[in-house]
């Protein structure tokens, strides 16, 4: 085995022109496959974060409000491919202030849960989050309705009664319908003013590996929610599902032809060192070396030129990937192309580069067992 | 003396559609520590027996016994590893390995064995690089030798396992007369000092006189075998 291997090496050194170029060939498939494959990643998280990244990915309902529901909350937070499990008690009723009058939706949340969903510090155009009494609302009552931080405002809610509130900040979500309807405050500012302990909805977002399984967990949760209702991302935005899913297969196709190209590249080079090395693989076999032993010459050399392929592609790719976030621009500094780079992936991809290249190293060293001695003195 | 390789009745056949019978019925013996010379011109099937002889190809018919072993029956690897422990072979060609040195080339046929290499087994392959007159060449890559000193560092290197059979196929075929002369003055020191049985192929009559024993082949026949001194 150590003499197969030394052999391999010397092999690849004698012809080191040829060594660099298939190295450099498997090397520019593999950042290709890393580069593409980041590419698409980031495309999806990003699309993803854009579209169902900033609002409930699974939210429980119920006909009338739910009571009770700690026990419920505790029991949807043990399920570990959920991020994060948020309550919120919605209200709608009209804002008054002097001669102004809007219709509102009144939301409230536990901010240390909600947060991760709607992230309203981050989208607060001026202003801070509200506590008890106070309020945020959307731009939209600031730049259409002229409402100004510090206005105390009266909330009045039909069948319950009138509370006035202070608005302390206001947020832009680049919707119109919640720029225009939503007012955000704390949840027990909302059950002290409608007087009760409960909540309308249980809002959740998955972890991002389980994005897709959303209706696999909501089947899974049914359990445990009684008559509760339960939906996910995936009943209210079909097409998107499908978009994505679009995005994933190419990306698998995309990696396979790369693979395919790189898998033949190997096997036609390495094949050609057979040839060209038959006359040595004839003279080692008059010497008596193993059929096996000569065959693992070859798979010595597709596993060492895997090896460098991959290492040299994997720095190929995440250096251009790297180029691409850092001098691929926006204006405000944001990336054009939102590369996201996956560890496992790009271990991935150097795994089945080697992998390929042994795989196309076999028809090599079949072919170097079959070689007869006599084939190589005879041709000498 | 002993017979250190006997062929029994050996046919060679090639072609399975259209058939072409290279050997008749060869029946030859080998004294142990002998040294013998195959000619015959080109066409008339030395090749084809020293490749049986060799193990490098198996007879149609008939028998091959080296060292008292029939080799009929073995498998690929028994008979690579009878190839490795028994049979140094010399070709005209010299195939040297150009990727390793003289010495690493002379050490190859004991690196197959799968044996560790010792002080003592680099010591040796240095000795045998001296005895073929090179030892201040051992760490040159083959390529970097003259065709002359190849040679000799291929039958260094086919002494490094104590072969009791060297065959030689045409081991001067492509160097001058000056170095023809000297690498079978090598070939007669080995054969006495160390006692190994010598089979060489040769077209040049002039270097076949010089073995003990002198077998013509013709036609895929043996034409003429005759003691050449005792």
């Amino acid at each position: 085995m150590r003499l197969a291997l030394q052999i391999a090496v010397r092999f690849l050194r004698s012809g080191k022109a040829q060594t660099w170029f298939i190295i450099l060939g498997i090397a520019i498939g593999v950042a290709v496959q890393v580069f593409i494959g980041s590419l698409i990643i980031g495309l999806q998280k990003s699309l993803v974060d854009k579209t169902i990244g900033s609002s409930s990915q699974i939210t429980i309902r119920g006909d009338a409000p739910i009571d009770d529901y700690e026990a419920l909350l505790s029991s949807l937070s043990s399920e570990r491919r959920l991020e994060v499990v948020s309550p919120a008690l919605d209200t709608v009723g009209t804002l008054y202030k002097d001669t102004t009058n809007t219709p509102i939706k009144l939301r409230g949340f536990e901010f240390d849960q909600s947060e991760s969903i709607y992230h309203f510090a981050d989208r607060l155009v001026e202003g801070r989050l509200p506590e008890v009494n106070e309020v945020i609302l959307g731009l939209q009552f600031r730049d259409g309705k002229l409402l100004k931080i510090n206005d105390i405002v009266e909330i009045d809610i039909p069948l319950v009664g009138s509370f006035n509130y202070t608005i302390v900040g206001f947020f832009d979500f680049k919707v119109a319908i919640i720029n225009e309807q939503w007012g955000v405050t704390s949840l027990a500012s909302v059950q002290t003013m409608l007087g009760i302990t409960s909540i309308t909805s249980i809002e959740m977002q998955i972890k991002d590996n389980y994005i897709f399984d959303a209706n696999l967990i909501s089947e899974d949760l049914k359990p445990n929610i009684g008559s509760l209702n339960i939906s996910t991302w995936i009943d209210d935005n079909e097409e998107l599902l499908s978009g994505l899913q679009g995005q994933s297969l190419s990306s698998i196709m995309i990696q396979v032809f790369v693979m395919i190209s790189v898998v033949l590249g190997i096997a036609s080079v390495l094949a050609i060192i057979v040839m060209q090395k038959s006359k040595q693989i004839g003279i080692l076999k008059a010497m008596g070396i193993q059929n096996i032993d000569a065959s693992f010459i070859f798979i010595f050399e597709g596993l060492i030129l895997g090896i460098l392929g991959a290492i040299l592609g994997v720095a190929l790719g995440v250096g251009l990937a790297f180029a691409f976030k850092e001098f691929a621009v926006n204006s405000d500094g944001s990336p054009v192309i939102p590369l996201t780079l996956d560890y496992g992936f790009i271990v991935l991809s150097m795994g089945i580069a080697v992998t390929a290249s042994v795989v196309a190293s076999i028809i090599p060293a079949r072919k170097s067992s079959k070689l007869t001695v006599i084939e190589v003195i005879k041709n000498g | 003396m002993d017979n250190i390789m006997e062929l029994k009745n050996i046919t060679k056949t090639y072609g399975t559609k259209i058939k072409t019978q290279v050997l008749f019925g060869i029946d030859l013996e080998f004294k142990k520590g002998s040294f013998n010379s195959i000619i015959g011109q080109s066409g008339s099937g030395k090749s084809t027996l020293l490749n049986i002889l060799g193990t490098l190809d198996r007879p149609t018919e008939g028998e091959i016994i080296i060292d008292s072993v029939n080799t009929n029956r073995m498998s690929e690897k028994e008979l690579s590893t009878l190839r490795n422990r028994a049979m140094g072979f010399i070709f005209q060609f010299h195939y040297l390995l150009p990727e390793f040195t003289a010495l690493e080339n002379v050490l190859m046929p004991y690196r197959i064995t799968k044996k560790p290499v010792t002080d003592e087994v680099i010591q040796k392959a240095q000795d045998l690089l001296k005895l073929v007159g090179l030892e201040k060449y051992q760490n040159n890559l083959a390529p970097n030798l003259s065709g002359g000193q190849q040679q000799r560092v291929a039958i260094a290197r086919s002494l490094m396992n104590d072969p009791k059979i060297l065959l030689a196929d045409e081991p001067t075929g492509n160097l001058d007369s000056d170095t023809t002369e000297q690498i079978y003055e090598l070939l007669r020191t080995i054969n006495r000092e160390l006692g190994t049985t010598f089979i060489i192929i040769t077209h040049d009559r002039h270097i076949a006189e010089k073995a003990d024993r002198i077998i013509e082949i013709k036609d895929g026949r043996i034409y003429l075998d005759i003691m050449n001194r005792l």
